[in-house]
């Protein structure tokens, strides 16, 4: 409307030198972004070509192996225990996933839609330990795993590994948001029917969270997958490792044979880094979520 | 008269059935919420918050686990600490030094490079995505395996980095090798694999900022540099400070990295790459002196807390 009344040197703007600064820009984003992105792809490339290497061709810097070989595969996977240390991972990320998903779902349902004496208590008490950094729970937690409450000895054990991450404060939080998004009218509905409050919780609010938990899932998977410390502290037997802690294991024994270490490095790294691509798009949404609400 | 309110009390209660049933709902509602809390409530009591007390207490003591019985020692832990801070050849200054190194120099540096890789994404229509996947992998690889690509990276005369260092005839590196190169070759890693994080969460906060902001700009005949400087830059200030304090932390925890580069994984060459919480690990479990171990991680989480309270004042403030 008031189009007409702006100066008039405005509508006279030079579109096309604009798009051509535009277009200036984008050449010189490409090419940046293509070089650094070029950083970011060489060191997995690099470890690649290394693991199909003999290993004197290691000293070459020959990118293509003169004489490919998968020999280093067939070592890794028989002579050493990275198959196990596969599993062990598996079923430690497994373990605590499942876990998270069950209770930070359950727990996040309970503080938006329940009001109850000592919620602000109890919510301020799981968020505050977000404050408590890993590194200074490690060592009681290991005191406790070597003398526990009940029964034999945690250390060398999946529980033993997993317990610290079965429920998880940044989980219960997102969940609570999520939870939110529920309309109370549906609740209360199934309540006239009859349902009963846990079926509440498994049957309405469960499935109208799906993503919210499948993005909380693939998070903390992949969290378990490369978490460190605690596993270091809490495996000493080379046959409950880690896929981390193993890897660590095994290149600070074998020092200097660089095409073994890197073939460990890239059988532990490729087939995560598959299921990332296929999911990328969920876990990039998770991270922001997680990241910008945790 | 009290009587009578009694009577009143009586009279509704009866009256208003449905108010009864309403109540012992809303007490099973209660009941309901605290079984569904029972075990996340004594989770978090006993994984979180009394490890977190057993922290404090363990510093009060010279604790040994294979000893039979812990010495109460008082704050004689805390003041080994003040004493090692002090004395300028001590392995914990270093470490303490180091750290801050690894914060002052990793977190902005981190930080402008995300922010800049961020805004040439959000300039790019096509290939985006692949972009923005090759900046997220490093991300999410183990830290252990980008450790030891890196280790190989940086060898002396076969490694890739010497190597292609001979092709441009330019001298050849130390680089984890020697005490003054060390602690930035890490923090290159460390940066290099963290990228990625800041990026998407540079990237979701573009996104929020209205596209009406930078059509006025447009308008205006705001050029490029005045609309980076006067609306993105403000506009992301909440993303900013969150990435700030998220890095810092991250930077402070610095432990891995160091562990797997440097040689026997002791922070080497001589103590010039070696962390806080890597002289918290070696001092609880290949020194079993738990005790000290714990002061030092107090420390750590003091320094954590305080820079979290300082976000939150920021962050308040930007939004009022």
């Amino acid at each position: 409307m008031d189009i007409t009344q702006q100066p008039d040197h405005l509508p006279m703007r030079p579109y096309r030198s604009k798009s051509r600064t535009d277009f200036r820009y984008k050449a010189l984003s490409y090419l940046c972004l293509m070089l650094i992105g070029m950083t970011m792809i060489v060191p997995f490339t690099w470890m690649i070509s290394t693991s199909f290497k003999p290993k004197p061709e290691t000293r070459r810097a020959n990118f293509f192996p003169q004489e490919a070989t998968t020999e280093n595969y067939a070592y890794v996977m028989t002579e050493t225990e990275l198959p196990r240390w596969y599993l062990n991972s598996i079923i430690v990320a497994v373990m605590s996933t499942v876990s998270v998903a069950f209770f930070d779902t359950l727990a996040g349902y309970v503080f938006a839609k329940y009001q109850f004496p000592g919620k602000k208590i109890i919510f301020i008490m799981f968020l505050s330990s977000l404050m408590v950094p890993t590194e200074m729970l490690v060592i009681p937690w290991f005191i406790m795993s070597v003398h526990p409450p009940i029964g034999p000895t945690w250390v060398d054990t999946y529980w033993g590994i997993a317990f610290p991450g079965l429920i998880t404060a940044t989980g219960v939080f997102l969940m609570r948001q999520f939870m939110q998004g529920v309309p109370d009218e549906l609740l209360d509905a199934g309540r006239i029917d009859g349902v009963s409050e846990f079926g509440l919780f498994w049957r309405i609010a469960v499935p109208l969270s799906l993503p919210a938990i499948g993005a909380l899932c693939i998070f903390n998977f992949l969290g378990n997958w490369n978490a460190f410390i605690w596993p270091l502290i809490a495996t000493s037997a080379k046959e409950m490792m880690t896929l981390p802690v193993g890897l660590q294991f095994f290149s600070s024994e074998n020092g200097s044979d660089w095409h073994l270490i890197m073939t460990g490095a890239s059988l532990s790294v490729i087939p995560l880094l598959i299921i990332v691509i296929i999911f990328q798009r969920y876990i990039i949404e998770g991270i922001t979520l997680t990241g910008l609400k945790g | 008269m009290a009587d009578m309110i009694v009577g009143e009390q009586k009279a509704n209660r009866t009256e208003t059935q449905p108010g009864l049933f309403h109540l012992t709902l809303t007490r099973r509602k209660v009941m309901w919420a605290y079984i569904f809390l029972a075990i996340p409530i004594i989770f978090f009591l006993y994984i979180r918050i009394y490890p977190t007390l057993f922290a404090f207490q363990m510093s009060l003591y010279d604790w040994n686990p294979l000893a039979a019985e812990q010495h109460f020692v008082g704050l004689e832990n805390y003041q080994t600490l003040v004493e090692e801070l002090s004395s300028d050849k001590s392995v914990t200054r270093a470490a303490f030094v180091n750290t801050w190194h690894y914060v002052i120099i990793g977190m902005p540096l981190q930080l402008v490079l995300s922010l800049l890789i961020a805004l040439m994404l959000n300039e790019i229509r096509a290939l985006q995505t692949i972009f923005r996947l090759t900046f997220f992998l490093p991300f999410v690889t183990s830290t252990i395996a980008v450790s030891w690509v890196f280790r190989w990276l940086y060898q002396p005369q076969i490694g890739l980095l010497n190597v292609m260092l001979k092709a441009f005839s330019l001298p050849q590196q130390p680089f984890l090798r020697s005490p003054d190169q060390a602690l930035y070759s890490i923090l290159a890693v460390i940066i290099w694999q963290g990228l990625g994080f800041g990026v998407i969460i540079f990237l979701a906060g573009l996104k929020q900022i209205p596209r009406t902001y930078y059509e006025a700009a447009e308008v205006d005949g705001a050029s490029r540099c005045q609309t980076f400087w006067n609306i993105t830059l403000p506009l992301l200030n909440p993303t900013i400070v969150y990435l700030v304090v998220l890095q810092s932390i991250s930077f402070l925890r610095t432990f891995a990295q160091v562990l797997a580069m440097s040689n026997q994984g002791d922070g080497g060459p001589l103590n010039s790459t070696t962390t806080v919480v890597l002289r918290v690990y070696r001092e609880a479990f290949q020194r079993l002196n738990m005790g000290y171990a714990s002061t030092l991680t107090i420390t750590l989480f003091a320094i954590i807390l305080i820079v979290t309270i300082v976000q939150l004042r920021l962050t308040t403030r930007s939004t009022e």
